[in-house]
């Protein structure tokens, strides 16, 4: 298997298409690759080897965020199978999703009222969280699929999953923020 | 066939031969050399005996600057030409030096990007005033080790930015320095400290020195040491230390304000023997002469400093506790806690580091040396003296990377603790019919709002194709290298116009004041400055040739057939020729040519170790 830039992700860590992911081989065969190519490995290398290196490195460490990121491989592992994102024009019509989120954003714009904010904030990031691991177990499914339909209901759900996503960042953001204003 | 090479001694390197390669330690307070010798790591003293270099330059008139000790002991009575703690200064701008109370240097005109403090001997900037330092450690490890230097490891705060960064490699290379690479200090002392214990599992290293504070947690695992995160403040540490303690002697001596400068630092200098001796001590004596020349005299407890410092100490634990959220961590996922950096001596920041993470921390490597000493292992390796050493270093971007959307907003294009190197493009459109130009402004930092980020760059697109508002597919890619340095890249995507990019680093220097302080470094002397540039050019070549020989003695059987490797061997004959001559142009362009004959057998040889790199994994899985 030679070493392709334009290769999938998965190829690069000899790995087949799929959604569940070995952590800790993934993990394992990151090590080696950069054993082999990080450019302190080419420190003192002519500068094409310097410049090949580091390109090489950027793109293993670009495959592993993606990778190991469970939005971030659903949408890799959609776009694999043909599917587009053209993110700004399409809205979510699912308006018991909806207003779920908009009880969690104003639950979580309320956190500064409870009695115990840090508590409050624990409590939303936690069922954020669940949230979040439902739809990672609805695309382990889905995503094992290549029927157009099954693809479409993946495609939403990792839209669903990029505004649980955001809201979860905005809440871990706060927490912190709570957190150092101890 | 290739000819055989009889070069003079001296003028070709010797395989195997071990290249002399330091790790330096470019500290607020005190700076450090270190290499391997015989396996074993140590720190290099002066003709006195001295490892630790105080980082004080001092500049007098039709003079060569005084560095170090000397300078030190001047600082008291010269307080203008003699310049402290000037890492405070890298990669800042003026607004932000005057808010030093206690560096009130003079400094030369506003319109310079570059700010510049005013000396007796002239004009000078922080990158010039680091340089004086490493220029005496260069000197010091070249003396004692009795040769070139090949190249450095310079360790800089892990939360240093982009700026700070660029101008500590410019402040290497007027040095006279090849920068082998940029290490976080915080890495560097996690590689002393791993490679000593040889223990795998998460490590918390707690560095505070004289002017930064970082926190990074290491993950330490069969010889890798991959950074999860970091934190930190890029101006809090010792010094800040003594000011609040300084100010404290102020009031109770009833010195006003408008003390001048050798008043100044007398007190800080009271300041900080009153730290250091409260360190073992209870309770100390203290002393200033004021201005009028009566002297005041008081005591100090260990108590009433930790009041004074309490808030400073403080400061420290947020990033601690943001390191470990970014890592994904609890304080009972850490093994180790390592202390590293002067002001760790403290002993209220020992207690506070020991309550935050439950655990008494390890006090029992030398927190001055142990940055120096991991800077010289990595050097080693860098400079290939150690072809085999497993040893590999991940380490992370400190704080994100963004470009000012509209509005004044910041859009993160990197999240910081991503691992270098990293690249990453965002496509921008135009929002007028017709535009052609575009103004793009890089910013580094977590906030939201443009004016609270730290501004890198702006850069300007032009030779845009007219088009409609939104035609046109403006892509800027953002590459971040294993030195933490950011390089930034626009190209108009959809018309396939090459669009042309200037840079302006809003506070770095750009190329041509490097090589304008070069020149002027050199004393006017302008065959010096080409000798030097000679010099290098005949070292870059002298590498390519090298490296390559090693690797077709290897595998240029294998990756070439005759007429590719002829065609190779030709590029190969011309370039040691030109070598030999004097022509800086003639050798560029030789390393260019020879590097473009070999591209496609280079490629084939990466692409072959990282086959072998996987396929002998997948034996092992099948004997196992």
């Amino acid at each position: 298997m030679p070493f392709d830039l334009t290769s999938n992700y998965f190829s690069i860590f000899g790995m087949p298409v799929s959604y569940t992911v070995d952590a800790g081989f993934l993990m394992q065969r990151y090590r080696e690759l950069l054993q082999t190519v990080h450019p302190d490995r080419f420190a003192s290398a002519s500068g094409q080897e310097r410049r090949l290196s580091l390109q090489y490195s950027t793109h293993i460490n670009e495959a592993l965020r993606v990778l190991k990121d469970p939005l971030e491989r659903a949408r890799y592992i959609l776009e694999l199978k043909g599917m587009q994102w053209d993110d700004e024009q399409t809205t979510l019509s699912d308006p018991g999703f909806l207003m779920q989120q908009m009880d969690l954003r104003e639950s979580l714009s309320e956190v500064r009222e409870q009695s115990d904010p840090l508590e409050a904030i624990a409590e939303i990031i936690s069922s954020v969280s669940s949230l979040m691991q439902d739809n990672i177990h609805v695309l382990e499914g889905l995503l094992q699929s290549d029927k157009p339909e099954d693809l479409e209901t993946a495609k939403t759900r990792v839209r669903k999953m990029q505004f649980i996503n955001k809201m979860k960042m905005e809440a871990e953001t706060l927490e912190a923020t709570l957190e150092d204003e101890l | 066939m290739a000819l055989l090479h009889i070069s003079e001694p001296g003028q070709t390197s010797v395989p195997h031969q071990r290249r002399l390669a330091v790790g330096i330690d470019l500290g607020t307070t005190n700076s450090l050399v270190a290499t391997v010798r015989s396996g074993l790591a140590e720190t290099l003293a002066d003709e006195a005996g001295e490892h630790l270099l105080p980082s004080v330059v001092r500049y007098r008139k039709g003079q060569g600057p005084q560095v170090g000790q000397s300078a030190k002991e001047a600082a008291p009575t010269d307080p203008m030409n003699t310049i402290v703690s000037v890492k405070r200064l890298m990669g800042r701008d003026l607004q932000e030096l005057r808010k030093n109370e206690f560096a009130a240097y003079e400094y030369a005109g506003e319109e310079s990007s570059v700010p510049r403090i005013c000396t007796e001997g002239g004009d000078v900037s922080a990158v010039e005033v680091s340089a004086e330092i490493l220029k005496v450690l260069r000197d010091r490890a070249e003396a004692s080790l009795g040769g070139e230097l090949t190249g450095a490891v310079i360790t800089v705060p892990a939360y240093f930015d982009d700026a700070q960064r660029q101008a500590t490699k410019d402040a290497a290379r007027l040095a006279g320095l090849h920068v082998l690479r940029l290490l976080n200090e915080p890495t560097a002392a996690a590689v002393a400290y791993g490679l000593d214990k040889k223990s795998d599992g998460v490590i918390a290293i707690y560095d505070l020195g004289g002017g930064t504070f970082d926190i990074s947690v290491l993950r330490l695992k069969k010889g890798v040491f991959e950074v999860m995160a970091t934190a930190g403040d890029s101006a809090l540490g010792g010094d800040d230390m003594d000011r609040a303690i300084a100010r404290w002697i102020m009031a109770q001596a009833g010195i006003q304000d408008d003390a001048d400068h050798a008043q100044l630092r007398r007190l800080l200098h009271e300041a900080r023997r009153v730290k250091e001796m409260l360190t073992d001590a209870d309770e100390t004596s203290v002393e200033i002469t004021r201005m009028d020349n009566t002297v005041w005299r008081g005591s100090l407890t260990r108590m009433q400093m930790n009041e004074l410092i309490n808030s400073l100490v403080k400061k420290t634990i947020n990033p601690c506790r943001r390191a470990l959220r970014d890592a994904g961590l609890s304080i009972d996922d850490i093994s180790e806690v390592v202390m590293v950096g002067g002001s760790t001596r403290v002993p209220m920041v020992r207690e506070k580091v020991e309550a935050f993470f439950n655990k008494p921390p390890l006090v029992d490597i030398d927190p001055d040396k142990v940055v120096a000493v991991g800077a010289a292992f990595q050097a080693d390796i860098l400079a290939g003296n150690k072809p085999d050493e497993a040893m590999l270093l991940l380490d992370v971007i400190p704080l994100s990377l963004g470009l000012e959307t509209m509005g004044g907003l910041v859009e993160k294009v990197i999240n910081r603790n991503t691992t270098i190197p990293v690249a990453r493009a965002q496509d921008f459109t135009t929002y007028k019919d017709g535009q052609t130009a575009m103004s793009i402004h890089v910013l580094q930092g977590e906030r939201e709002m443009v004016q609270d980020c730290r501004s890198l760059a702006r850069f300007s697109l032009r030779d845009i194709p007219p088009m409609v508002a939104g035609a046109a597919r403006i892509r800027v890619t953002f590459q971040v290298d294993a030195d933490g340095l950011l390089s930034v890249a626009a190209e108009e995507q959809s018309s396939g116009v090459q669009s042309s990019i200037e840079v302006k680093p809003t506070y770095g220097l750009e190329d041509s004041e490097v090589e304008q302080m070069l020149r002027d470094s050199m004393d006017h002397a302008s065959e010096d400055m080409v000798a030097r540039m000679l010099r290098e050019q005949q070292v870059e070549a002298d590498r390519a040739m090298e490296a390559l020989t090693a690797a077709l003695q290897k595998d240029g059987e294998k990756y070439l057939d005759d007429e590719e490797r002829a065609g190779i061997d030709q590029q190969m004959d011309s370039l040691q020729t030109v070598r030999q001559q004097d022509d800086i142009e003639a050798i560029k362009l030789a390393i260019a040519r020879l590097e473009k004959t070999c591209a496609g057998y280079v490629e084939r040889r990466m692409n072959g170790s990282i086959q072998d790199a996987m396929s002998g994994h997948k034996i092992e899985e099948f004997e196992s």
